[in-house]
Order: structure tokens, then C-alpha cells, then sequence
């Protein structure tokens, strides 16, 4: 597993892999999450940064705590519609930032993205 | 208010060298407190005077309120870098021993973290390797219940292999709702997924103490960043 270390506080950092987990549909809607020891050793991460990480998510309607049944990812879909769309919206903006700013233009942009897209089939077939 | 272990104004002088100069700082139950500096910084001298292993030569140290003094190894589960550990011993009169001095020394725990460490019960502890000598500190200073568990350089100078299980076994084995595991490391990138906090020591003085988290906000700054910024 990659490790933490980027320019992000880690507790965020944890948090966005589980989201990511979610929308990539490896984590499913109503599903248990490991507790938070559980997954404070599985990455060998302090179990305090594992429940701030899911409080955040929780507090963003991510994952919801049962009482006393532990940690599920949330059932209500729309909102991960939402979150779906958003993430892609985060991401887009900064791909097109950091392109932007190295002077490519928005037809160099597309036509560059459609290839790289069509090589990526290419690869997969 | 006092479940907390704080140093006010703490200086310790060895003849005339000063150790450590005014250091102030509080540590709640429910940390896991990584005290960070270079060689000499200070760091094992301050966790001794946690423990009341050592007195302060001005200023005070409280455990739960009280001064630290020998008493404190009541509350305080010490365990020093270099461990000491009787030779002859094999690793389960360790653990008897070990329980035979503390009453809160829970040996079915000490079982399953010896299980979890892989280590074998019947070896002499003078046949044991390094990495081994390391885990079995984990089980002997672990399977303590005191609420402050206090380790000196529990990494250092292990295999990658030997400090995974070792943080494994601290995730698994120090329960943040009752107790804080305050250690000291020279090689903050092993242990920065692992703590919520840090004291920074230089020269013997307290350069800072923050969140992890905070740093993050705050500066935009891991703590070996921060640290190279801060010490070079």
C-alpha cells in the first residue's frame, strides 16, 4: 500500500482514500468498515487520525455510525451521486490548473486527454 | 485536570552540563507523543524524569498531580532503550518476573502479545537477536495496565520488519480511551503515522510542541519538514 506522505494532513489523506474506495465502488453502499483499531493497524496509523478521519466522512453524510454496530458506508446513493460528481470536479480542475499553467491550450488540452483516453482502451483490449 | 503528566520549568544539570533547560509541557491520557530531537537533544533524560526515574534539579514534574518520584513506576510503565532484561532468564520468567513487580502487569495479555511478536516463550533472553530483545520490551512494557506508558527509542535500530510488528502491537495494545504511549525517536518519518503530537528538543530546550494535524494546517508542513527547516 502507498504510504502517507504528501502534502496533506494524514487524517485527510485517509479520509480521501476511503472516499475514493467508495466511489470506485470497492467499497459498497451499507457496507461495515473495519474499526477504527483494526484499520489504525492495518496502515499502522494512530487510531485517533483513523476517527477523525471518519468523523469527517461522516460528517460530510460519507459513512454513518451505527451505535454500538460500528461504522457503515452511508446507503443513500444520491448523495454519493453527488460526491461522485464533485471528486471529478476537484480533480478535472486541477489537472486543467496545473495545465494551464504550463501554457497548453483548452483544444491542446482535450485533444491531448482524448488520445492519452484511447490509448488506454487500446491497452486494454 | 490531573490526569495528565506535566513538567514546569524543568532543568537538570549533570554537574555542569545542562541536560535540559526550562522545559514546560503537558501530556493528557489518549496521546500517542512522539518526543523528537538529534542525539543529545535530551530526549531520554526527559523521559526518565517522567517516570521519576530521575529527579529535576529545578522544577516539577506531576503524574496525576503527584511529584514524580520511584513511586510513580506504579502509574508509569518505563522501559528504557538498552532494556534490562536478566540474561539467564527465558522469555516466560521475563513475563513472570515482569509480573511479580507490578500488579498491573496482565500476564494473558503478555501471552497474546508474545503470540502477536512471534516470540518463542522457552528461548533464553541471552540467546535472543536484537530485534527479538525489541519485541520482547513491546510484550514486558505493554501487557502493563498503567496509564502511561513511557519507551525509550522503541524503533531504533530494527529492521522494517521488526518495527512494523512492533507499531502493530502498540496499535493493537495501548488502549488511547485509558492510557498514553509517550516514546522517543531520532527518525521522525517512522513514527509520523503514528502519533497525534510531538515535543521538539534542541540543545536540551524545548523548540516546540504541536498536533500533527496542526503542523499540516497550520504550515503546510510534514514534521520532517518541518524538522529539517527547523534544525539545519
Amino acid at each position: 500500500m502507498d504510504e502517507f506522505n504528501a502534502s496533506k494532513p494524514i487524517y485527510l489523506q485517509l479520509a480521501d482514500r476511503i472516499h475514493r474506495q467508495i466511489i470506485s465502488g470497492e467499497l459498497k453502499a451499507g457496507e461495515k468498515l473495519p474499526s477504527i483499531r483494526d484499520m489504525g493497524i492495518k496502515y499502522s496509523m494512530n487510531p485517533n487520525t483513523v476517527q477523525r478521519a471518519y468523523s469527517e466522512l461522516e460528517r460530510e453524510g460519507i459513512l454513518e455510525t451505527k451505535r454500538g454496530q460500528g461504522t457503515f458506508v452511508s446507503e443513500r446513493q444520491d448523495h454519493l451521486v453527488l460526491q461522485r460528481d464533485k471528486l471529478k470536479h476537484e480533480q478535472i480542475g486541477q489537472f486543467v490548473h496545473v495545465m494551464q499553467e504550463m501554457g497548453y491550450s483548452a483544444a491542446e488540452i482535450l485533444s491531448g486527454l482524448e488520445q492519452y483516453l484511447n490509448n488506454i482502451e487500446k491497452g486494454d483490449e | 485536570m490531573s490526569d495528565v503528566i506535566r513538567m514546569t520549568n524543568v532543568t537538570k544539570k549533570y554537574i555542569n552540563q545542562t541536560v535540559l533547560k526550562d522545559i514546560s509541557f503537558a501530556v493528557p491520557i489518549g496521546k500517542i507523543v512522539g518526543i523528537v530531537g538529534g542525539n543529545g537533544s535530551g530526549k531520554s533524560t526527559l523521559l526518565r524524569l517522567m517516570s521519576g526515574l530521575s529527579l529535576p534539579t529545578s522544577g516539577s514534574v506531576t503524574v496525576n498531580g503527584e511529584t514524580a518520584n520511584r513511586r510513580t513506576g506504579k502509574v508509569v510503565s518505563y522501559s528504557s532503550e538498552l532494556g534490562s532484561f536478566y540474561p539467564i532468564f527465558t522469555v516466560k520468567e521475563a513475563m513472570r518476573f515482569q509480573a511479580s513487580q507490578f500488579a498491573d502487569f496482565n500476564l494473558a495479555k503478555a501471552d497474546e502479545i508474545m503470540k502477536l511478536m512471534q516470540l518463542d516463550p522457552h528461548m533464553k533472553i541471552k540467546a535472543l537477536s536484537k530485534g527479538h530483545r525489541g519485541r520482547l520490551q513491546i510484550v514486558l512494557t505493554l501487557a502493563r495496565e498503567a496509564p502511561y506508558i513511557l519507551m525509550d527509542e522503541p524503533l531504533s535500530g530494527l529492521d522494517p520488519m521488526v518495527r512494523e510488528s512492533i507499531v502493530k502491537g502498540m496499535i493493537s495494545y495501548v488502549d488511547l480511551n485509558s492510557q498514553t504511549l509517550i516514546m522517543t525517536s531520532h527518525e521522525v518519518a517512522e513514527i509520523e503515522t503514528l502519533i497525534d503530537g510531538f515535543v521538539a528538543l534542541k540543545g536540551g530546550s524545548l523548540l516546540r510542541m504541536a498536533d500533527v494535524d496542526e503542523l499540516h494546517e497550520s504550515e503546510g508542513l510534514r514534521i520532517t519538514d518541518w524538522m529539517k527547516k527547523t534544525y539545519i
